[in-house]
């Protein structure tokens, strides 16, 4: 996935779960649960989206990485590089 | 026809509700309605419910036009019970079969702007009401996009902080600031009523009305286009939010007056369930992923049944065993509050099962899309905190209920194992207890099953 892919994939996904955060304004360190009060269910549907949109499994061992929105995106352009 | 007419009434949709509004109907007169069929939306403090008729029949008559409130138990309809038609059908269409009702589309315009922690923060930034934005986002949300054409549209955007701070030596009670930045009144304009003049949020109010009447507030309304709909729209959200607060408030002093609570606590080492979960995990969908708030209502189930003199209700001084674990689950809302579903018959739901009900209903009930029978029936509830970071939460019981069990935040610590300090995964998991219908004894009983059942996940 190209980082382009990664930020589209990140933003779509978002804006499921989070419709009034508007991803093109947010700085990278914003914090999925501090700064967008996202609970354990809410971050679970956004890993289920960005799954589907990756096209690939997340397991749980990734979720440290993805504390932040920076994060995610930074997830997701590696997952193409690792296959 | 008139032979066995039946009113449909406003249901309660809980023990906090008094009234609901009806937002609309989905059937007309003339229809035909199978038990469990959804046949209204409906607005109370809280959320948009989706109400079921229990009853099969025909519409006759709407009596309550939508937009109105009214109490619990009012009719809103007539039904006859159209046995002539079709004597059997209730039973042979499960409820299930139902939801191709068009409910939640229409009724997002009614409802109260939608708006986020990051909009409501770039709001009050810009100096922003957002109960007077128009929401252009999915479902009627505010978008950040709203919220700065808004701000554009103000003639003076931001001459300083936008709620102007109280000025120095007045004081103000915390909720009051928060109303006073909400409805943007001027805190120098108010006069406190409160004990050495302190501000209460009456006084805010009081201030808020009298604005628009203000010359300096009525120069400020230099647009006309947004007047009229914006005032009713703003009325609209203040008083959801005030009223949800007054519903909690009610039950909440109603159950503090009322239950001699009795509080235990329980350590529990989750180290070794985590670990299973994990595994397990991995080889589940994504979206039937097990989470540990998903183990602690498992466990619940599984403790309640074994004790179940703390899984029903207090009434008539007595308490009344329920032959099924309703179990409560409190959902905070996006936009402020909380709402809290039931799962009805949690322990005839194995872990994954629960865990799919359960993401269900919190995401059903984020959305605003619950049916009136998923807000009833709690027989005890769970409330968890520690996705907040809150690691130990002494609950309030829900009235009628006797048992509230609260889980904190699953944290690392150094702990004895076999007499040898580990770092270990803990939870703390309290009790809270009508002390009317059970004594410490049987609460002990209770956490001791939910920990035994916590470190035995192959039995859940």
């Amino acid at each position: 996935m190209t980082r382009d892919e990664a930020h589209a994939a990140m933003r779509d996904a978002l804006r499921q779960v989070a419709p009034d955060a508007d991803f093109d304004t947010l700085p990278p360190e914003t914090s999925l649960r501090d700064d967008l009060e996202l609970d354990s269910l809410d971050f679970e549907n956004l890993v289920v989206q960005l799954s589907e949109r990756a096209g690939t499994r997340i397991d749980e061992d990734a979720y440290p990485q993805l504390t932040t929105v920076g994060g995610c995106v930074d997830y997701l352009a590696g997952l193409q590089t690792a296959r | 026809m008139a032979a066995d007419t039946f009113e449909f009434t406003m249901p309660s949709l809980g023990a906090d509700m008094d009234e609901g509004k009806l937002v609309e109907w989905l059937v007309k007169p003339g229809d035909e309605v199978a038990k469990g069929d959804i046949v209204a939306v409906v607005e109370t403090a809280k959320s948009t419910i989706e109400v079921e008729c229990f009853h099969p029949g025909v519409v006759d008559k709407l009596i309550v036009e939508p937009g109105t409130t009214v109490p619990v138990g009012a009719p809103l309809a007539t039904m006859s019970s159209g046995r002539a038609t079709e004597p059997s059908r209730p039973a042979a269409v499960p409820a299930e079969s139902t939801p191709a009702t068009p409910a939640p589309g229409p009724v997002a315009g009614d409802r109260p702007p939608v708006a986020g922690p990051l909009i409501r923060r770039l709001a009050s930034q810009l100096g922003v009401d957002l109960s007077a934005v128009h929401g252009t986002g999915h479902d009627g949300a505010i978008t950040r996009a709203d919220v700065r054409r808004a701000a554009s549209r103000q003639p003076e955007p931001a001459p300083g902080p936008q709620p102007p701070p109280p000025p120095a030596g007045v004081r103000i009670s915390p909720f009051a600031q928060q109303l006073a930045d909400k409805l943007g009144v001027d805190l120098a304009t108010v006069t406190g009523t409160g004990r050495a003049g302190a501000i209460r949020a009456e006084d805010v109010r009081a201030a808020a009305e009298r604005k628009p009447t203000e010359p300096a507030a009525a120069a400020e309304r230099a647009e006309p286009t947004e007047q009229p709909a914006p005032v009713s729209r703003k009325e609209a959200a203040t008083d959801r939010n005030e009223a949800m607060r007054q519903v909690t408030a009610r039950l909440m002093a109603r159950s503090k007056r009322e239950i001699p609570h009795y509080y235990l606590r329980t350590t529990v080492d989750v180290t070794d369930t985590l670990a299973w979960v994990r595994e397990r995990n991995r080889e589940l969908p994504i979206t039937e992923r097990i989470l540990p708030a998903g183990l602690f209502l498992r466990a619940t189930a599984l403790a309640a049944t074994e004790v179940p003199a703390l899984n029903g209700y207090w009434q008539d001084d007595a308490f009344v065993p329920s032959p099924t674990v309703n179990l409560g689950l409190p959902v905070s809302l996006r936009g402020g509050g909380l709402i809290t579903p039931a799962i009805a018959d949690a322990a005839q739901l194995d872990l994954a099962d629960l865990a799919v009900k359960m993401r269900d209903l919190a995401t059903r009930a984020k959305a605003g899309r619950l049916r009136g029978s998923e807000l009833t029936g709690a027989t005890i509830t769970v409330t968890n905190l520690g996705e907040l970071g809150v690691e130990l939460v002494y609950g309030v019981i829900y009235p009628p209920q006797v048992a509230l069990v609260g889980i904190g935040k699953i944290v690392e610590r150094p702990w004895a194992v076999d007499g040898e300090l580990r770092v270990r995964s803990i939870v703390t998991i309290t009790l809270s207890a009508d002390h009317r219908a059970t004594d410490g004894a049987t609460g002990a009983r209770f956490l001791s099953a939910l920990s035994r059942a916590l470190n035995q996940p192959e039995r859940m």
